[in-house]
């Protein structure tokens, strides 16, 4: 299997190096593309993003491994990840997970069977007034109830 | 209280974040007067506003901007640190979603002031909704010639770049979000024996904090002495403080320097929630050392009180906690977080918050003894003092402030 980044993001990466100093620099926003383009980073998308940005394939590795962000494996459809921080604990974050917990029958660290819903509890997400917070995908939903996680849940089981 | 709107003056109208609506409030109206001054002139009058910067270390952002070289072949850069990661800080995702446009117009005075033409902004990973408000802005604003080739017309080409981060709280450390940005793992960098700026790629580098960048044009505007006129001697302006945990109304406020902590909390917090007791607060995001409801009552935010205390104003990003909160519970969640979080660069960090995050589990599911609490002091020792970077230091602090000040429950729970 190998990996190609598609047209529009070769584009975009030849933008981009006109930005910077150095091409190097180009690391997180190809791990980025590569993200997007096919839900995580494979370690062929690895050697492509080094070939592109004259590095060896090990710094890329060192850098997608460092950065919690970044999927090694494929996560499911919807990325639903909980912050776990202090506010959001004082403020009713337990409550949260196991409504969610027991809506999708999937604990942390784990993907629903139809590869629809993945579970991660994260460090603090920087929206503490808010809290409890979770994101899903790239999108923010905050002063969380359990009623809340119903709504949003069945919203997104509709949808797909 | 005084109200005080320096950097959240345009945070309750709507569409602040759109160009028409900044510019029909003002924006970029600093831009024309410190073109009109030299770039040493604007180092000088930040310098003369003591601002100082807002990212949670508070060091005086003349001082930093001073060290830039006027004369210099290489480029020089600026990059602004939008990594908010500290546990309680929620305060630059509000400048960025509510008025963008501030702090782009902070951006080319300070790059102006250094003779930057290429700025970075440093954006965690998750606030992707976030920076898409900013890069609308910023779109808006190459469209309109505020920025490019010719800033406002006149012969100063600004570029401003948004380079997303990935998840890592150490990246908000300024060596450490350097080395992310030239493309490598978020480690910090040892620091230098004498006063010189950041290194890009080699290049002289200025970082600041989107709230620092965002109050320059203010300054500009009306002057040092402008500035001045809210907060303390030692610590002048104000910040945006926020609030979570326990209260009532959780959320960003400005406030000037100097303000009464429990007055702060009652006035924008409408104090605690369900009329509950205070226990403690958290005074600056996770990495200061905790206060008790004693000392809260006597606690004013500025820099040198806090200090006196023997905590730290840091970033002004409080978290509240009631009467009924446990405070091993709460240290360990923190100890969790630190766990997760250290680079793994420097032994001492790498496994002292591990080791204590162990210990910690341990005490809370009744198989620790009071050793176990020693140890934990201990261990704040070894993290002390003896890493590259601050981060283990901090956890130091957490530790000894939660078990020194709420001993009695950690032996509680520790069972003998």
């Amino acid at each position: 299997m190998s990996f190609e980044f598609s047209k529009e993001n070769l584009e975009k990466i030849e933008v981009l190096k006109s930005r910077y100093p150095s091409p190097k620099a180009l690391s997180l926003p190809c791990l980025w593309m590569v993200q997007y383009q096919e839900g995580y980073v494979s370690l062929e998308a690895v050697e492509t993003i080094a070939k592109l940005i004259d590095w060896a394939p090990m710094e890329i590795y060192r850098v997608a491994t460092f950065y919690t962000m970044f999927n090694l494996e494929p996560v499911g459809k919807y990325h639903i990840q909980l912050c776990k921080t202090l506010s959001c604990a004082l403020c009713g974050k337990a409550e949260i997970l196991e409504r969610i917990e027991n809506r999708l029958a999937i604990k942390p660290g784990e993907s629903t069977g139809d590869g629809r819903f993945t579970l991660t509890q994260v460090e603090c997400l920087g929206s503490c007034g808010t809290a409890p917070v979770m994101q899903i995908n790239d999108r923010y939903y905050e002063n969380l109830t359990p009623e809340k996680i119903d709504t949003i849940l069945d919203s997104l089981e509709e949808g797909s | 209280m005084r109200e005080c709107r320096i950097v959240s003056r345009k945070f309750e109208i709507d569409k602040s974040h759109t160009l028409e609506v900044a510019k029909a409030h003002g924006a970029y109206n600093a831009v024309k007067e410190a073109f009109a001054r030299t770039p040493a002139e604007i180092v000088e009058i930040v310098g003369e506003s003591g601002l100082r910067g807002k990212g949670g270390g508070g060091a005086p952002a003349g001082a930093k901007w001073s060290l830039m070289p006027q004369d210099d072949p290489r480029p020089s850069y600026l990059v602004v640190n939008c990594d908010e990661s500290e546990p309680g800080t929620f305060k630059d995702r509000q400048i960025i979603s509510k008025d963008p446009h501030l702090l782009i117009e902070g951006i080319i005075l300070t790059s102006y002031a250094i003779r930057a033409h290429d700025a970075y902004i440093y954006i965690r990973g998750e606030y992707f909704q976030f920076q898409q408000i900013l890069q609308e802005a910023i779109d808006e604003a190459y469209a309109a010639g505020i920025l490019g080739k010719k800033v406002m017309g006149e012969e100063y080409r600004m570029d401003i770049t948004v380079h997303r981060g990935a998840g890592a709280y150490i990246c908000g450390e300024k060596s450490a979000l350097l080395e992310s940005m030239e493309g490598k793992r978020g480690h910090p960098r040892l620091k230098p024996k004498q006063k010189e700026p950041e290194w890009y790629f080699g290049n002289p580098t200025l970082v600041n904090n989107v709230e620092t960048i965002a109050s320059v044009p203010y300054i500009v505007k009306h002057g040092a002495e402008g500035y001045r006129m809210f907060g303390t001697e030692g610590s002048p302006g104000t910040l945006l403080f926020a609030m979570s945990g326990h209260v009532e109304r959780p959320g960003v406020y400005e406030a000037e320097f100097g303000t009464s902590m429990m007055e702060y909390i009652e006035h924008y917090g409408g104090g605690i929630r369900g009329g509950k007791k205070l226990k403690a607060v958290i005074p600056g995001g996770a990495s200061t050392a905790v206060l008790t409801a004693e000392e809260v009552s006597e606690a004013k935010m500025d820099y040198e009180s806090m200090r006196a205390m023997r905590s730290a104003l840091g970033t002004g990003g409080m978290i509240v906690m009631d009467e009924d909160t446990d405070m091993v519970e709460a240290l360990k969640n923190l100890l969790e977080f630190y766990h997760h979080e250290s680079c793994g660069q420097c032994t001492p960090c790498r496994e002292g918050t591990g080791w204590s995050d162990t210990i910690l589990e341990r005490v809370l599911e009744g198989r620790g003894s009071s050793e176990d609490i020693d140890k934990l002091l201990e261990l704040a020792d070894t993290m002390d003092g003896k890493t590259i970077c601050v981060f283990a230091p901090a956890v130091a602090i957490v530790i000894r402030s939660f078990i020194g000040k709420f001993r009695n429950e950690f032996e509680a729970k520790a069972g003998r």
